[in-house]
This record gives C-alpha cells, structure tokens and sequence, in this order.
C-alpha cells in the first residue's frame, strides 16, 4: 500500500490509533501490535505517583511515534499551553488539537480549535485539528497551515459509524492536506467506508479498545484499512439504477 | 510558604525550586513537564527556577487517552 505522508513524515500504516478505553496496558500493547499502526495517540495529565508502568513505554517499545492531544481542554488557551506542556514532556512538535465544547456531546468547538490551531502554526508546531465533518472550516484550517484535519464520523466512543459520508467526500475535495476520520468508527466496515470515501487514514481507539477481542478488531481494522485504500484507489464502478448484463445477452 | 502541587497544597521552604517540587511526586526527569502559574517551566530551568507562596505547580505526564 502507498504512504500516508503528513507534514512530510512516512508512514506505512494508514490506521491511527488512540490509547484510552484499554483495560491495561497489556491489552494495549497486543492491540497496538496487531493494528500495526505507527502513530498513536496520547493524553496529558497530572501525575500520578502510584502509576504503574507508562503508555509511553508501551510505544517505545513497539517504535510508534506518539501523537500527543489536548483532550480535556474547552478553551484555546488550555489547549495551546497543553500543547506546550507535551512538546516540553515528550520532544514532539505534533499535536492533536482537540477542543471539545460540552461533556455531553464531545463535539469540538470550531471556533476555539481554529483560535488554537492558528496560535500553534506560528508556534511552530505539527497540527493536526479535530473538527466536526465541516468543509468550510476544514479549508479555513489548512490555509491557517495545519498539516491535516481530522473530522469525525460520530460522537466519540459513540460507534455510530460515518453519520455523514457526503460531508466527509466534500472535505476530502475540500483540503489537499490528508484527512483523517477521527471518532464514531464502530467496526470495520466503517474503517473502510472512511477510506473508500477519500480519507488518507483512519484514526480509533473505543471500537478496538472495548471491542470484546481487541486483537483481533484491531486486525480486522488494519485489514479494513488497507482494503479501503485499495478499492479507492481502483475506483469503484458507478451506482446504477437498473442492472447491467456483464454476460453477452445474445445467446 | 504554601504552594499548591496537582491541586494539593504543600507547605515548602523558601527558595524551594521547581526541581525541588516535582521530586514531590517522582523522580523521573523525561516524559515530564512542569507549568508554574500556567505557563511551562523549560526541563533545564527546573533547578534554577524558584517557587514564590501562592505558586500552581503542575506535573504533567502522558496518559492512555484519544
């Protein structure tokens, strides 16, 4: 499969993973393992003394570069010094901007994640902003210089799967940046429709962190991935209304 | 003087540094930042920084999460 290439860096895989739901890090560890993914997110948090072993060992140890985010963060200001705090803590200029503007829902805040994502362009970070399935602002944000947009597919750990496909199509006109479907995805079947509709990569956590075998989804979205890609890139035949003999009718 | 470490106030000795405060909670030096009063404290200032009363030290680390 080709390249996901994002500001300039190579990857092999096109399936982004996130790190929360795991039960352990155990489960983690396999799981990212068997997603064969080479980007994986993180979050920033307090400390906690009596925490015992790190994600970041996990990754280390695996060779998968870490995509720190901003979750928690409302405000541009607590995701600018969040973004701060990760390059101090883990020696990245990339960050995951990610603005949410309410509990309940978890959607991001538009106006907040483009605030945030202009002041660390000229900070001189890698960002790569989390926003509802918007073309507007997904163009608005690669011209504001952020290497990717990364618009939902749903609700986070929702499972709900691509709500909007046509808005994630005309993103992917939209932008010349990649794009990333990030959050909703269910099963693999979503992972792929993401791909088949354009996305450069898939980014999950829930659907395989919670799956009841979290192994095995996460082969199955690995192979749902590069699936999707490759049927996009084959071009799909066009949808029609009435059959279409792909025999000779003459006897 | 009192600072407050993570949320929880401490009761620390004048000139106390930001070193001096993170070594409150570990003794790891990477994969750690430190924000005094919201701004970041830069891992090389750490020894030569000192706290001030009322200061909010945050020590920060990555976590499972995204």
């Amino acid at each position: 499969m080709d390249d996901l290439i994002i500001a300039g860096e190579s990857f092999s895989s096109r399936l982004i993973m996130g790190t929360g739901g795991a039960p352990s890090l155990d489960v983690l560890d396999q799981a990212l393992a068997a997603s064969g993914t080479e980007l994986t997110t993180v979050a920033i948090r307090r400390l906690d003394p009596n925490a015992r072993g790190s994600v970041l060992d996990v990754l280390r140890k695996r060779d998968i570069k870490v995509l720190p985010n901003t979750a928690g963060c409302f405000t541009a200001g607590e995701a600018v010094l969040t973004a701060r705090l990760a390059r101090e803590a883990l020696g990245t200029n990339w960050i995951k901007v990610e603005v949410i503007s309410d509990e309940r829902t978890l959607l991001p805040d538009p106006i907040e994640t483009f605030d945030a994502a202009e002041r660390l362009v000229a900070d001189g970070f890698v960002v790569l902003p989390y926003i509802g399935d918007d073309p507007a602002l997904a163009r608005r944000l690669e011209q504001a210089g952020c290497s990717a947009v990364m618009p939902l597919g749903g609700p986070i750990g929702s499972g709900l799967g691509i709500r909007n496909p046509h808005s994630i199509e005309l993103i992917v006109e939209a932008v010349s940046v990649p794009v990333v479907l990030d959050a909703g995805i269910g099963t693999a079947s979503d992972a792929a429709l993401a791909m088949e509709l354009g996305c450069a990569a898939v980014m999950l956590a829930t659907a395989v962190t919670r799956a009841q075998r979290p192994d095995l989804m996460a082969v199955a979205m690995k192979q749902a991935v590069e699936a999707g890609r490759l049927a996009r890139l084959a071009g799909r035949i066009p949808r029609r209304r009435y059959a279409e003999a792909s025999s000779p009718m003459t006897p | 003087m009192i600072v407050m470490i993570n949320g929880a106030s401490h009761e620390v000795a004048d000139g106390t540094t930001v070193a001096q405060a993170v070594r409150t909670l570990t003794t790891a030096t990477t994969g750690v930042a430190v924000a005094v009063n919201d701004e970041v404290v830069t891992r090389s200032s750490w020894e030569t920084t000192a706290l001030s009363d009322r200061d909010r030290v945050e020590v920060l680390t990555a976590v499972q999460g995204g």
